[in-house]
């Protein structure tokens, strides 16, 4: 770990350059880190994406540190780029250095994450999913595969964590529209397989082998995987004894889906760069307001041939 | 061997009363899940093996119990293992990347063993060579080894690290008969090292260092390679649960697999009677502890409580066993019960 962040911070204060051309637009992105899978297909996308419309990007990896943003982006502001991608570690902080940006008169992008500043002037917007919308797609596919009539277990996500909160916010808020639809059981499964696992387990047997449970909502693709093999294991058919929809569409869930053993997931994107970088582009030749979050569309994926 | 005498008391002579509050605690968690939910109990046949909470509570338990046995002769030698939780991440991303590699799968499983004893092996030049604090020696490899477990599963490419392989999903969740193969798997660990601590000398050995290391070498014990043999069957069995959790979800997942099992290893021995002062083993004790943790996390789970209150609860009752097992606590219950002053 040590060396790692050693090495990773060398290489985020070297900050990395990709094209270099006089005339070509300069973007710093500064990045949280390279946790998870999602995140550095996050990065590869940004880098990828940047070269293919000829942008200059300044990429700085913060490892997760937020002192370390703060560095990048004062180094970017010294730098005199014409614009600045933050996808912010914390929430909290950002006040001073972004006023900072806004004297240099370089435009600020939030991307995935939000931050808390009392004067939003400072940013132009955040480009993001919408985890509540997530929510409510799944919620939305549920009701139709299902005619409005299911009792679901639910597999909450880290307790606290906003894209819990937001997702299960969005799918309430749909299934509340069939007074047939309701959640019976709900647990945190902390966004893991084994989570989900375990979960799933304890549910499978305080409800005599999912007896009556018509769907299996949750927040992430992971827990969701963990349920399939522990329903697998009680002898029930995931599919297509309970339906099955969960949010991500990793790598894993497209196999389960293509197999009919899970029935639909809530893509989040991690190629983001083609919805980012067209509105930093505009805004940077027209400087013309945005609303304060522009929402990345999600897609939902279902399996080849659907359940029941 | 003749001059060599044990240093501290004999062998278990309060071996009951040790072992009644975790029994003790056991029984109240039964009795409010028998309240709570009156099918708690039900133990039935699918898909030809046995089901039901009961099972599950052993099931779920036994790769906790497997790394509190470790855990409970590293501690018998007045050390700790805060690095396990860190070796099962290891250990299972080892595991993948050996399957993806298109190693025999047998071979995988012995090269990720290897990996846990490597660990282990790491763990003891530290600690038993170098002399670093057991505590800050493996607080080394417990922050590093879940970025050495996302790194092994990168030299793949790691974006779908989800295997299938019917020899480790047979050990980890299948069965033989109506019994789940795990816990087989792990009653034979448990033989095992009993067998290893209490039949021959290296369990007089490991408590003889860690009751006062000083008089154990004056007295001819090898001090330096007892200390790094406990680490290095902390790291084997750290190992074996890592395969049983890898097998388990049939996929490497290092920043999560076994999170803060350490802190539940240790938790384990101290609810069965251990104490972090060294000198003592009690393996029954571990997984006795194991068991009561597991049984708490498995009521919380189909109580249908809100997750909000899965920690406080499981906080709550661990302080209470621990209060129970304080004698000073229960005397000072006695004497409120019965009225009388001091």
């Amino acid at each position: 770990m040590k060396l790692t962040s050693l090495f990773s911070a060398a290489i985020g204060a070297a900050v990395l350059m990709s094209a270099t051309s006089a005339l070509a637009v300069t973007i710093g992105f500064s990045q949280v880190g390279d946790e998870g899978d999602w995140r550095p297909a996050f990065s590869r996308d940004m880098q990828a994406e940047a070269k293919k419309e000829g942008i200059d990007l300044k990429f700085a990896d913060a490892q997760g540190k937020e002192e370390a943003q703060l560095t990048a982006v004062r180094s970017f502001i010294a730098q005199k780029v014409d614009a600045i991608i933050i996808a912010p570690v914390v929430v909290t902080g950002w006040d001073q250095v972004l006023r900072e940006a806004k004297r240099a008169n370089i435009p600020v992008f939030l991307a995935d994450r939000d931050v808390d500043v009392t004067d939003k002037s400072l940013y132009v917007t955040r480009i993001s999913a919408d985890f509540n919308l997530e929510g409510k797609l799944a919620g939305a596919w549920l009701a139709q595969a299902s005619k409005g009539n299911c009792n679901i277990v639910e597999l909450q996500g880290t307790t606290g964590a906003a894209p819990a909160i937001e997702r299960k916010k969005g799918f309430e808020a749909i299934i509340s529209n069939f007074p047939n639809m309701k959640i019976i059981k709900t647990q945190s499964g902390d966004f893991t397989t084994d989570g989900g696992k375990k979960v799933m387990e304890a549910f499978i047997k305080s409800t005599d082998n999912l007896k009556g449970v018509c769907a299996s909502f949750a927040h992430n693709d992971n827990m969701q995987l963990g349920a399939i093999q522990a329903m697998k294991e009680a002898g029930l058919k995931p599919g297509k004894d309970v339906l099955m929809v969960s949010v991500d569409y990793v790598p894993a869930m497209k196999t389960e889906l293509a197999k009919g053993e899970a029935n639909a997931s809530v893509e989040l994107r991690s190629a983001i760069g083609k919805y980012i970088y067209p509105v930093v582009l505009n805004y940077l030749k027209d400087k013309k307001p945005l609303p304060k979050w522009v929402v990345i569309p999600s897609d939902l994926h279902t399996a080849a041939t659907p359940g029941n | 061997m003749k001059s060599f005498s044990p240093p501290l008391k004999i062998s278990t002579p309060r071996a009951a009363p040790r072992l009644l509050w975790p029994l003790v605690a056991l029984a109240l968690i039964f009795a409010v899940d028998g309240i709570i939910s009156p099918h708690f109990f039900a133990i039935r046949i699918v898909e030809g093996r046995l089901f039901g909470n009961l099972v599950d509570i052993v099931y779920r338990a036994t790769p906790i119990a497997i790394v509190a046995l470790g855990m409970a002769i590293v501690i018998g030698t007045k050390g700790i293992d805060l690095s396990v939780g860190a070796i099962i991440a290891i250990v299972g991303a080892t595991l993948d990347w050996r399957i993806h590699m298109g190693d025999p799968h047998l071979l995988a499983l012995a090269i990720a063993l290897a990996a846990g004893v490597a660990c282990g092996l790491w763990n003891g030049l530290l600690v038993a060579v170098l002399d670093i604090q057991p505590i800050i020696a493996t607080l080394i490899l417990m922050v590093s080894g879940r970025g050495v477990g996302l790194m092994i599963n990168l030299i793949y490419g790691g974006s779908d690290p989800s295997f299938e392989s019917p020899l480790l999903q047979g050990l980890s969740t299948g069965h033989i008969g109506l019994i789940p193969t795990r816990i087989l798997v792990g009653i034979g660990l448990w033989i095992a090292l009993w067998a290893l601590v209490r039949r021959t000398a290296l369990g007089l050995f490991l408590e003889a260092v860690g009751a006062n290391p000083k008089a154990a070498e004056l007295a001819g014990v090898e001090a330096r390679a007892i200390k790094w043999a406990a680490y290095v069957i902390s790291g084997f069995m750290a190992a074996a649960a890592g395969v049983i959790l890898t097998a388990d979800t049939h996929t490497s997942d290092p920043v999560s697999i076994g999170l803060y099992s350490e802190l539940d290893a240790i938790l384990a021995v101290v609810i069965g009677g251990g104490s972090l002062n060294g000198g003592r083993i009690y393996l029954l004790g571990a997984v006795l502890g194991a068991v009561v943790i597991q049984a708490l996390t498995t009521s919380i789970l189909t109580s249908g409580l809100p997750p909000e209150y899965n920690l406080v609860v499981k906080a709550g009752v661990v302080l209470v066993v621990l209060l129970l097992q304080s004698a000073r606590t229960r005397a000072a219950v006695a004497r409120l019960a019965t009225g009388r002053k001091r």
